[in-house]
């Protein structure tokens, strides 16, 4: 079928070992229910060939895969496709510079608010998108707000997955401190924050300038205290008493949380959990995919010992976390939308989709409904909360509108450094929510 | 005979010798030449000096963002940041950066020189030890100090608490402000010295030995002869290392952005940092130009600083010293 590099199988092998034989590419037909929809009639044009831009792998299973689709794609159709694997941080110039040249690759697959940004550039996939949502189900909470045009239904990205971070925690050791499970009351979750400390293994949350961590922390903060940074029409609501709950009750975890979490970056809590130095923490599948892969019996051991759970969900209604989302950009300067568009359309039906998702083992998280279903998720519990992780209307700048004025929040570290200033006792939390409202309000002026 | 034949020879090639054509009397003409020699220096310069630098400072002006170009706005940029908390932070935490490395460079950079310029055992390996700080990648030493700062890893914690028991907690080193800076102003300055060592040491080995001679014969002090003669002879070569060191500092990014990306809340942001987060990860590329720009007239003040107020010399003018 497909040729691999010895190396490249070698992790294969060692991802599939490692998340305990998942149903790979022998995966049964059943796996993901379809419907029955006509086939796209897309006229692909004559001497297709496309240059796609994604992030880079964190997780090797997610490259391997991704790689080895693409390559069926060519072996297909015969449309050469040359994918080049970027760091996340230089995804956004790079979309930047492919913008405003009209130059460069057909496909980017950028984060977020991208395809907002960039919007009167990228050409119209409405058709693959409800071609997609019918065959599988529909589309995620999560990937209808970031693939449509913000208050349309006009879809200008495929939202190929999202990246969440839930509680990752030591099932004994929560045990110790009492719980069998997480708790979804913030009081109890003090509590249990208390008592993991008292018994040696505190829990730990970065408030340093950690893009990803820091941030997921800092929102889940406000989210569970009914506090949010702009209202439906971008107005900034962060000076509010909500807000300034969400404050104190971080000043008050924070005396039980290990040292030093505010110098953690993003890979702070990964280390300090996999040396045993916490119990407790918020993070992506990547902790338990590099305990799992290890050969080490100690992380085996810790491995055994970890279980994600969905975020305490506070006062919020539904669980109080976003994920990250990947979403695929179709430029208008492409000579050859028809064949982009039947590319993405390849990567998200099931028989690639499907072993590419399972492989993960949650580092990514389907955006149609259908993949849920799947069977890999039952394998371990594991991966519960990555089932379920774009089944949300969380985001970046909840309540507004999703533009560049939220992602400059993030980037900029606004909330974050709200919280940061206030648990250490620099800033009271009134003046701390003016601040940095004042802050938000910067990148807001001109949405 | 001989003579004749010669001159026969000679009269034979001037015959022979052709006028010569434009192309030589062209590239005879020197300012042509000036300017064909000049051409690709000239050329690399603008393409890659003043092109992003003009770039930069337009961008200052506009309300550009990471995928629109953005219009004139005039000084909008740069009365927002009058008004912004965390850009003023930025300016104290680099002016305090710079100051105090610089200090701490140049006092320890010159003690080391001076024990450097004595004969002492194996002097060539020890200089070229001396200089590591300064060769390895700054990210990647930025890295090792990120370990040795790590408020659950770190070596000088497990040193002191594991070891030696003198502490019952590992330190917090980059977790309240002032910790956080003078943290980085260890690292910095450990990347620092080795260029100053090294360049003063180059300084001092110019001093010409008959000079302590002289005033060793006349009874001077050790103090005596470093404050009269080591000090004037070096202050020349002293101002341009100064002035090179406070640039360095003053536009340090990568030890920063790689330890504690300006965390935690800010106070470690230096002006280089908070320019990239919010033009590059925060796309308001206008106002990062602005940060950018208003670092220029600092930049300009130090140079002129060390170096007219230190080290102008004649000589320097291309004038001999009195």
């Amino acid at each position: 079928m497909t040729e691999f590099t010895r190396r490249e199988s070698l992790t294969l092998t060692a991802a599939a070992i490692g998340a305990a034989l998942l149903p790979s590419a022998a995966m049964a037909d059943d796996d993901v229910p379809t419907a029955k929809v006509a086939p796209m009639d897309l006229k692909i044009e004559k001497g297709a060939e496309l240059r796609v831009l994604r992030p880079a792998k964190f997780v090797e299973a997610d490259e391997v895969w991704w790689k080895s689709n693409t390559k069926k794609y060519t072996d297909a159709t015969g449309i050469p496709v040359k994918v080049d694997f970027l760091s996340w941080e230089d995804i956004r110039p790079q979309t930047a510079v492919t913008a405003n040249t009209g130059a460069g690759p057909d496909i980017v697959i950028g984060f977020s608010s991208d395809p907002q940004v960039y919007a009167a550039k990228l050409i119209d996939i409405t058709d693959l998108a409800n071609y997609l949502g019918a065959k599988y189900g529909g589309w995620m909470r999560l990937a209808e707000i970031y693939g449509q045009k913000w208050g349309t239904k006009e879809w200008i990205s495929i939202p190929v997955g999202g990246g969440n971070g839930p509680t990752v925690y030591r099932k004994s050791w929560v045990k110790e401190a009492g719980y069998d499970k997480i708790p979804n009351d913030l009081n109890d979750f003090l509590t249990l924050c208390q008592k993991l400390k008292q018994i040696g293994h505190p829990a730990g949350f970065s408030l340093g300038h950690a893009l990803g961590d820091a941030n997921g922390y800092a929102n889940w903060l406000l989210w569970t205290h009914n506090a949010y940074l702009v209202d439906e029409k971008g107005k900034i609501a962060l000076d509010s008493k909500e807000t300034i709950a969400a404050l104190k009750y971080a000043t008050e975890l924070q005396k039980h949380l290990i040292d030093g979490t505010l110098q953690w970056n993003d890979a702070g809590n990964n280390q300090a959990y996999i040396a045993g130095k916490i119990g407790l923490t918020f993070n992506g599948i990547s902790i338990y995919y590099a305990l799992k892969n290890s050969t080490d019996p100690n992380n085996q051991a810790i491995a055994a010992d970890t279980l994600h759970q969905t975020q305490p969900f506070g006062q919020s209604k539904i669980a109080p976390q976003s994920a990250t989302p990947m979403n695929a950009m179709v430029f208008k300067h492409t000579k050859y939308p028809n064949a982009a568009k039947d590319y993405l359309r390849f990567m998200m039906e099931s028989e690639q989709y499907g072993p590419w998702l399972s492989n993960c083992i949650g580092y990514w998280s389907q955006s149609l409904k259908a993949y849920a279903k799947m069977k890999f998720w039952d394998a371990d519990p594991n991966f519960a909360p990555f089932r379920t992780a774009m089944d949300t209307s969380f985001y970046d700048g909840f309540k507004g509108p999703v533009t560049a004025s939220s992602s400059a929040v993030t980037a900029n570290y606004t909330v974050v450094d709200m919280f940061a200033s206030v648990v250490t006792g620099n800033a009271t939390p009134e003046e701390a929510a003016k601040a940095a409202a004042k802050a938000a309000a910067r990148y807001y002026k001109n949405a | 005979m001989d003579a004749t034949a010669q001159a026969a020879s000679v009269q034979r090639l001037s015959f022979v010798r052709q006028p010569d054509s434009w192309l030589v009397r062209l590239f005879d003409y020197k300012p042509f030449l000036v300017a064909i020699c000049m051409l690709p220096t000239a050329g690399l310069l603008l393409v890659f000096l003043t092109y992003p630098l003009g770039l930069g400072i337009w961008l200052a002006f506009t309300d550009a963002t990471i995928g629109n170009p953005g219009e004139f706005v005039g000084l909008d940029n740069f009365i927002s940041l009058w008004d912004d908390p965390v850009f003023w932070l930025s300016v104290f935490n680099t002016f305090v950066y710079t100051f105090v490395t610089t200090i701490i460079k140049f006092a320890l950079g010159l003690w080391l020189a001076l024990l450097l310029n004595h004969h002492i055992p194996f002097k060539a390996f020890i200089r070229a030890i001396v200089l590591l700080p300064f060769i390895v990648p700054t990210v990647l030493s930025a890295i090792a100090w990120w370990w040795i700062f790590s408020p659950q890893f770190s070596i000088v914690s497990y040193v002191l608490v594991d070891r030696l028991g003198w502490l019952d907690h590992y330190i917090n080193f980059l977790g309240t402000p002032w910790a956080a800076r003078w943290s980085l102003i260890v690292a910095n300055v450990w990347r620092g010295i080795p260029f100053i060592a090294i360049t003063l040491l180059a300084g001092l080995q110019t001093i010409p030995p008959s000079l302590y001679e002289a005033a060793l014969l006349d009874g001077a002090s050790g103090w005596q002869r470093f404050r009269r003669i080591t000090v004037p002879l070096l202050m020349p070569i002293l101002s341009v290392v100064l002035t090179l060191s406070v640039l360095f500092t003053f536009t340090d990014f990568q030890l920063v952005y790689a330890i504690t990306r300006g965390g935690p809340f800010n106070s470690t942001h230096l002006m280089a940092t908070l320019a990239f987060q919010r033009a590059i990860p925060g796309s308001q590329l206008g106002e990062g130009a602005a940060i950018a720009v208003a670092m220029i007239p600092f930049l300009v003040a130090a140079t002129l600083v060390t170096y007219f107020g230190l080290g102008r010399r004649k000589w320097q003018q291309g004038e001999a010293n009195d």
